[in-house]
């Protein structure tokens, strides 16, 4: 794994406190997130359960849900995910500035509140595609409860089973719905909470190269609601 | 207790882990939809390709590589526990 040169060293966002050896604001977010990989993992679990024990239920990849357009936004939330860390590295730097220009280079150089407004867009692009994919999937009949009577969906499910799987019973909808949906619901927590930070604490330039805990913080949550829908994605979509 | 002295690291190359994250999200979609694979081994190619882009993400963007044993603990502490937690309910339908 390539590396930057030693003088790209970083420095923590703040002292460590003694004990776990790390402020405890970041202390709490990493107990916290330890506690969401039981929740996911509850719910991925059960899914592997249901798919397994019942494997007729569930329709082949790409049959109904659309892959494609999952995909970019898969690739939307893994930009999030690097703007997020572009932003941290910002700040550890002393960059608050939005963007400056390079003497000698054509681009110019992002700071923190760049970076941090990309994150934010790629966040909220994703929860709105998800939406969009949430109404066009209800409206072809997949619902939480199963394919819908007299829908397309329930339709091709009879004609075709073993590619639209027996979805009647409603074990392929309420999955979906119910992992995608929280993981949804986290993502939108997370730009939620990224605005707050965005408008009280980085557009006033508060945070310091000596003291940016809450960008490490709100960093670290978003990383992992990335990691989790690397996960969601290839056992939800691809598999 | 003393207030433990400031890590360091060499800071990671963020687009490179990027374009690994990407060119790994492709070749997971070749892999389901256009590879001609068994279906047991396009499985597990399958979830190997995801924990590993989960790692990256983990290691790198979240700085986990760098950060101290104790902190690595509260993250890797859930996954046997979750692991238990599946291989138990999978168990108690086989039987």
């Amino acid at each position: 794994m390539q590396t930057s040169t030693v003088t790209d060293a970083m420095r923590p966002p703040f002292p460590a406190e003694p004990g776990a050896g790390v402020y405890s604001n970041k202390l709490g977010m990493w107990v916290f997130l330890a506690s969401d990989v039981m929740f996911f993992t509850a719910l991925i679990g059960s899914y592997i359960v249901l798919r397994f024990g019942m494997a007729s239920q569930w329709a082949q990849p790409g049959a109904v849900l659309n892959v494609p357009l999952t995909g970019l936004n898969t690739f939307l939330l893994i930009c999030s995910s690097v703007s997020m860390v572009k932003a941290y590295a910002a700040i550890a730097d002393g960059k608050k500035y939005f963007l400056r220009k390079v003497p000698g280079k054509r681009l110019q150089d992002g700071g923190l509140k760049f970076w941090l407004l990309i994150t934010i867009i790629c966040g909220a692009g994703f929860v709105s595609v998800q939406l969009v994919e949430y109404i066009k999937l209800v409206g072809e009949g997949f619902t939480p409860s199963g394919y819908r009577e007299g829908s397309l969906l329930a339709e091709h499910a009879l004609a075709d089973p073993v590619k639209y799987g027996a979805g009647v019973a409603g074990m392929y909808g309420s999955t979906f719905f119910t992992m995608t949906g929280f993981h949804g619901f986290h993502v939108t927590c997370g730009v939620i909470s990224m605005l707050y930070l965005y408008f009280t604490k980085v557009l006033p330039e508060k945070y310091s190269p000596q003291d940016y805990r809450g960008i490490e913080v709100i960093g670290l949550y978003w990383h992992f609601v990335d990691l989790v829908w690397i996960i969601l994605f290839t056992i939800v979509y691809l598999i | 207790m003393t207030t433990p002295a400031p890590t360091t690291h060499v800071r990671p190359n963020y687009m490179l882990i990027w374009l690994y994250l990407f060119v790994m999200t492709i070749a997971e979609v070749l892999l389901a939809f256009e590879l001609p694979v068994a279906r047991n081994l396009k499985l597990i190619l399958l979830l190997i390709l995801a924990i590993w882009k989960a790692m990256l993400v983990a290691l790198f963007f979240m700085h986990l590589k760098f950060e101290r044993w104790r902190l690595r603990l509260i993250f890797l502490v859930p996954l046997p526990l979750a692991a238990i937690l599946v291989t138990t309910v999978i168990m108690e339908k086989v039987f």
